[in-house]
């Protein structure tokens, strides 16, 4: 154990574990009995069920081998065929309903970076009240996501909502109070109410990423006559970079697989304009019972977050490398 | 909000940016922006509020500002309409028991990766965060029949009960809770516990006595996160319960009938609901903030 291997790049000391315990077994075996419970669980509610995921998607799993998929007949490839066939319905839909998502998550991982960082970096300064927004901003976090979503969703009623009351009765900016949860509007009722959740996480993690900023940066430049905007363009947002690049990645697998919020707002079939993926495949599943070829959009969903974390990761790693030499 | 610079700032407060004054433009853009982020941020808050308070009559017609009249009825109504008290407590149960079984299984994991050198620690690592990027849709249909199956098979029930609830959601804030808990226990200095070695305490000795008690704020964290997931957590809900075993997630929904929409009521028992984990959070906001940020910003 004393000379083990050390553990590649990371920045942790290498770990020297306890010397004095009698018993090499024990001493090795200790770390793995202190895992198994955690390996053991992810094993079985996270790995197993990707397995399970990927071999029924070769099957024909219909309503009648619910109860033992095992029997289901064997299909091939049928299941990716019919879901990547863009010129037939089921295809077509698929395909429409990743573009619809691809747009909304590029909107709302925007609108969440923007706010959360103007947020942050105004409240980067002491002043009065400061104290007091940070926590009022952190309340859409906090919130469960279903009463949130669902007072939203009352909001967006066309005939009692507050929306139209405002848009309509009180501005006058619209001719007739529009439907915002049915028909094209819904992609904006859902943008809406994606960024109100999601900004809040933006601003937590660049609040802590400005705390990183040694001060004597800001001095030093403000003795050579750099105002505030020229300090939060100099130093403030290059600082952001790292974090930036582990906020943008998580937001975007999180809005990109987000159910809750349309599922909430819309049930259980959003709109054409709002049909995200993950409900889209969860009306393939449960509503219209064909497991098989929801399983298959599971599995090409999964690659594509793969390829796209991948390129991601190794685009960034590259950049951070060319920074050091 | 207006005076910038105050004579004495309270402890921890951050440090002003910058020893010069801010001109009048950052001012004003200040005030603009968080005022117009302040509403927005509270108009939900307030349509939450104001309508759990209104009449049946002045939530099903026109919105309106103010109510006509103030009632405390629907918060009264709420436990009839549906049985909320039921999914209250189903919820209760099962962000509870995932919280505490997700925090014991995440401070052993953290542990030995923090402490220990092993064959397969970074293939466990990464395999752990990974399983974070997942959508969560991937895992409903197999996990879904998987415990179906395991039900027939064995006879053990965790399809539609709690405790199937609870085992997918202590997996959910697993693997943030362990990747939080590694920084934490990283951040306690390594002779602490091996002079508690060497006092003959046993490794899981020394974890309790020394390491944990040293990163409760990080424990305090993960404890809230996970019980913020699975308290707001729906799509499982939505599929893995029955009628005894419904949570709030779900149970919200009895309030819209074929006749009516309760809203007054739906609203009223969204802000029941929110009250327990919104208040726990800007109670404990403070460890919440430094855990969450402390593995993302290193």
């Amino acid at each position: 154990m004393q000379g083990g291997k050390e553990p590649s790049g990371a920045a942790r000391e290498p770990g020297r574990g306890p010397r004095r315990r009698p018993g090499r077994l024990r001493r090795i075996g200790l770390p793995y009995l202190l895992l198994l419970p955690a390996l053991l669980l992810e094993l079985l509610v996270h790995l197993l069920p990707i397995v399970v995921g990927i071999s029924m998607s070769f099957k024909e799993l219909t309503q009648f081998f619910i109860r033992d998929w095992g029997a289901a007949p064997w299909s091939g490839l049928d299941n990716y065929k019919v879901s990547v066939d863009f010129d037939a319905p089921v295809g077509e839909a698929l395909l429409h309903s990743f573009l619809v998502t691809c747009a909304f998550t590029v909107l709302s991982v925007g609108l969440c970076w923007l706010i959360g960082t103007t947020a942050a970096i105004y409240l980067q300064e002491a002043f009065k009240g400061r104290g007091f927004l940070r926590a009022l901003f952190l309340i859409p976090y906090a919130l469960p996501v279903y009463a949130a979503v669902i007072t939203w969703g009352f909001m967006f009623q066309r005939d009692n909502g507050l929306i139209n009351h405002v848009l309509h009765d009180q501005l006058g900016l619209t001719d007739s109070a529009p439907f915002w949860l049915i028909g094209d509007n819904s992609f904006f009722a859902l943008l809406t109410v994606s960024v109100w959740k999601g900004w809040p996480f933006a601003f937590l993690i660049m609040m802590a990423g400005l705390q990183n900023i040694p001060r004597e940066m800001y001095e030093a430049a403000a003795l050579d006559g750099a105002g505030v905007w020229q300090q939060i363009r100099r130093i403030t947002l290059p600082s952001l970079k790292s974090v930036n690049q582990v906020l943008v990645l998580v937001l975007f697998l999180w809005t990109f697989n987000d159910f809750n919020t349309p599922y909430v707002l819309f049930g259980r079939s959003a709109p054409e304009a709002a049909d995200l993926v993950s409900i889209h495949i969860y009306q393939s599943s449960f509503v219209t019972w064909n497991f098989g070829t929801g399983s298959a959009m599971s599995v090409l969903l999964l690659l594509f977050l793969l390829a796209v974390t991948g390129g991601y990761l190794w685009v960034t790693s590259r950049e951070r490398k060319s920074a050091h030499v | 909000m207006s005076s910038v610079r105050m004579a004495s700032r309270p402890r921890g407060a951050a440090k002003p940016r910058s020893p010069m004054a801010a001109p009048r433009s950052f001012l004003w853009s200040r005030r603009i922006f968080l005022t117009l982020l302040t509403g927005f941020v509270l108009l939900p808050v307030f349509v939450m509020v104001s309508s759990s308070l209104k009449p049946l009559e002045d939530v099903s017609g026109k919105f309106r500002w103010m109510p006509s009249g103030l009632t405390i009825r629907p918060y009264i109504d709420i436990w009839k309409t549906v049985p909320l008290a039921k999914y209250f407590m189903n919820s209760l149960v099962v962000a509870g028991a995932a919280t505490v079984c997700s925090v014991v299984i995440a401070v052993f994991a953290a542990y030995a990766v923090s402490r220990y050198q092993f064959r397969g620690k970074r293939v466990f690592t990464v395999t752990v965060l990974s399983t974070q990027m997942f959508p969560g849709i991937l895992f409903l249909l197999p996990l879904f029949l998987m415990y179906v199956n395991i039900g027939n098979a064995t006879g053990i029930a965790l399809f539609g009960s709690r405790a199937g609830l609870i085992l997918t959601y202590l997996t959910f804030s697993l693997p943030f809770s362990i990747w939080m808990l590694i920084g934490y226990f990283d951040s306690v200095p390594r002779d602490l516990d091996e002079a508690a070695l060497v006092d003959g305490c046993g490794p899981i000795g020394a974890l309790f006595r020394v390491v944990v008690p040293a990163a409760i704020p990080g424990i305090v964290a993960v404890a809230v996160y996970a019980f913020m997931t699975a308290w707001g957590e729906v799509l499982f809900a939505s599929v893995m319960t029955n009628d005894a075993t419904r949570t709030l997630a779900i149970g919200l929904q009895g309030y819209s009938t074929q006749n009516d929409v309760y809203w007054n009521q739906i609203m009223a028992a969204s802000l029941v609901v929110s009250v327990p984990v919104v208040a726990g959070f800007l109670l404990l906001q403070r460890y919440l903030v430094a855990g969450l940020t402390a593995g993302a910003v290193k």
